[in-house]
């Protein structure tokens, strides 16, 4: 969890922005994931948001479910999605790594398995797309207990009562929606006006950072010009993990330019 | 964040494991049921639209050939006789009214055997809203008849290919669609599963099928049932036959999961045999799946029942004891169709038959005077072009 607290420190030193880019583990192949993933980190990323692949992803557009299909398909289970979280951890000792997954697999190990587990693999938080604020007490204690930041989002149309829980439960950052729907970049994020990120902030919720729909450098600097702490682009990159696949060094040197693009907007 | 109005709860299951995103949208229909349920003008509207268009009361019909047991009544609730073809359109009429109360023109849903499709349809032609209908692609297959049925009354069908191509990823595309329009938009859910309040509210506008069959069952035999038998993929059907039983607790209640190729085969979808619990659209509940959490494809022959998950009530009574659930194959379940349809003369839906089998079975070990209740909860018309091809392979 202190990860993301020394992360923010630095930036607002630096007086910058995160740009946090997604990719599902094991998306097209384990070995070619953490390759992927370390380029990520190369390339500038101030923080990394990871999926483990789920059969029924249903807060993800076809791009990140083309993602998920693809580790799937290249045998990628949880232990293994785990496995390579932990050599990332060992390539770098600092950059914050968050999970984002769906329930089902985290009862299926059990919530303090999967805690315990993401905990020593180095893992800071967690957040779990279909889980919302009032199912959340067992999965936010169990995180808490394991020191992995529980991570809740601010869609849109959030409610004064919802934001003051998020600032009380929510540790390492807070995803704001940019917009209604699922990811993917069909839809263009929808900048927040910077009263809606004022109206949040005065709760004093962890920094917030926007995704959905995040897919050029000017969605990335909109986003930090409302007062967003920084930016998650997902479909963007597994798009260019799509086109690729079969060329893993194209694929790296391409997601390092989108990277390098990104994080400089910030 | 405001208080939910009722328990999203059933014992330990169900709940509303959802995007935050879809919060807001399902505590505004908890609040439309709630305000409609203390509405005597809605329940006016409800009961008129069930009696004048969709034609309730439906009869309960003592069987005159079918029982192997002489010992063995079994009686039919004829839900295959209400407007639409199934039990389906008692419960889109509700949702349809509750579409109206909250202002909102369109509707979203998913559909399986397209029966869920075809009362969506006709519910929405009848009531002046805009629909579109998520449909897996092999299900669109192997129900041709209803997906043209669903056109003609207007309805937007939409081919699911994702995952399996069927039910369960119908519902995932329904739910990704209305996570960007639930403003303008009801995601009318077909079954009593999904996230709360939907296995409440489908289980409440589908009781008048066990409250009917309860009384007509009285005015014929005297008493009540032994045991009261209904098919379950999701669960809707059984669960309205069921409700206003539970509380007799001298009456069995069985639900009659699809056993596909057989349970030990994973060719199946029989959820409630499977003792596996996890979150699946919403839910809580019994689920297939994989010891990593993964959701496994179901199979069925009858498409309407293929789905791996079961409404979050039905696992309570389970676990409480108060139902049983059981399994019956593909081949059992085409043999009651066809018994059926050659001893009474009623084609009954391939989920019904499911539900008529184990009846079949249950009375041919009856060794004292029996009185089974089984709900015939679709007719089979939908599924003749299917039967036929079946047939005709030599599969039985």
């Amino acid at each position: 969890m202190k990860r993301y607290q020394q992360l923010f420190d630095r930036l607002n030193r630096e007086g910058r922005g995160a740009f946090v880019p997604f990719v599902t583990i094991g998306d097209p192949t384990p070995e070619l994931s953490f390759e992927i993933i370390k380029s990520l980190i190369d390339a500038g990323a101030d923080a990394l948001e990871l999926g483990i692949a789920f059969s029924d992803p249903i807060a993800d557009g076809p791009t990140i479910q083309g993602a998920n299909i693809r580790a799937l398909a290249a045998g990628t289970t949880p232990a293994i999605s785990f496995d390579i979280i932990a050599k990332i951890r060992q390539y770098h000792a600092t950059i914050p790594i968050g999970l984002l997954l769906y329930s089902n697999l985290v009862m299926a190990r059990g919530l303090d398995d999967f805690y315990a587990k993401a905990a020593s693999a180095g893992v800071d938080s967690v957040l779990i797309a279909d889980v919302p604020l009032h199912e959340s007490k067992p999965f936010r204690q169990s995180a808490i207990k394991h020191d992995i930041a529980p991570i809740f989002i601010v869609p849109p149309n959030v409610e004064d009562e919802d934001l003051r829980q998020i600032a009380s439960y929510g540790r390492g950052y807070t995803y704001l929606l940019s917009r209604a729907g699922v990811t993917g970049t069909e839809t263009a994020a929808a900048m927040p006006t910077s009263e809606l990120i004022a109206r949040i902030r005065s709760y004093n919720p962890a920094p917030p950072l926007l995704g959905f729909g995040i897919s050029t450098p000017a969605h990335v600097k909109d986003a930090i010009q409302s007062g967003a702490a920084g930016a998650i682009s997902g479909s963007a990159i597994v798009k260019l993990i799509e086109q690729y696949q079969q060329q893993p060094a194209e694929l790296l040197l391409q997601l390092r330019q989108f990277v390098s693009m990104m994080k400089a907007a910030t | 964040m405001s208080e939910l109005k009722l328990n999203p709860y059933f014992g330990q299951y169900g709940g509303m494991f959802v995007p935050q995103l879809l919060v807001p949208a399902l505590k505004q229909l908890e609040q439309a049921y709630v305000d409609a349920l203390a509405d005597p003008a809605f329940h006016a509207e409800f009961e008129k639209l069930l009696t004048e268009y969709a034609g309730r009361p439906t009869p309960l019909t003592l069987c005159r050939n079918i029982s192997p047991n002489p010992l063995v009544k079994i009686y039919l609730k004829r839900e295959d006789l209400l407007h639409g073809g199934a039990h389906k359109t008692n419960q889109v009429l509700g949702q349809a009214l509750l579409t109206q109360r909250m202002g909102k023109k369109e509707v979203i849903a998913e559909t399986g055997a397209g029966q869920h499709g075809v009362a969506t349809a006709l519910a929405c032609a009848l009531l002046g809203l805009k629909c579109r209908i998520y449909m897996g692609a092999k299900d669109i297959e192997r129900q041709q008849p209803n997906v043209f049925r669903m056109k003609l009354m207007g309805a937007t069908v939409i081919p699911v290919t994702s995952g399996s191509g069927t039910l369960k990823d119908a519902v995932n595309e329904a739910m990704r669609d209305w996570s960007a329009t639930y403003d303008s938009t009801h995601y009318m859910l077909g079954t009593a599963a999904g996230p709360h309040p939907f296995p409440t509210i489908v289980r409440d506008f589908q009781k008048m099928i066990g409250e009917e069959a309860k009384q007509q069952i009285l005015k014929a035999e005297g008493k009540l049932p032994d045991a009261v038998i209904a098919c379950v993929g999701g669960g809707s059907n059984a669960i309205g036959m069921f409700a206003d039983f539970i509380a007799e607790e001298d009456v069995k209640l069985i639900g009659v999961e699809p056993g596909g190729k057989g349970i030990d085969t994973h060719q199946h979808g029989a959820a409630l045999s499977t003792g596996s619990y996890g979150i699946l659209h919403g839910a809580y509940t019994a689920i297939m799946q994989t010891t990593d959490g993964q959701i496994e494809e179901s199979y069925s022959i009858s498409a309407g029942l293929d789905y791996p998950a079961v409404g979050p009530q039905h696992t309570h009574l389970q676990q409480t004891g108060r139902a049983q659930y059981v399994a019956i194959n593909d081949d059992e379940a085409l043999a009651a169709f066809q018994q059926l349809a050659k001893t009474e003369g009623i084609i009954p839906a391939l989920e019904s038959s499911h539900a008529l089998a184990y009846a079949l079975k249950l009375a041919a070990q009856a060794t004292e005077p029996t009185v089974l209740l089984v709900n015939l909860s679709g007719r089979g018309d939908k599924d003749l072009a299917h039967v036929h091809s079946v047939l005709a392979g030599g599969q039985l």
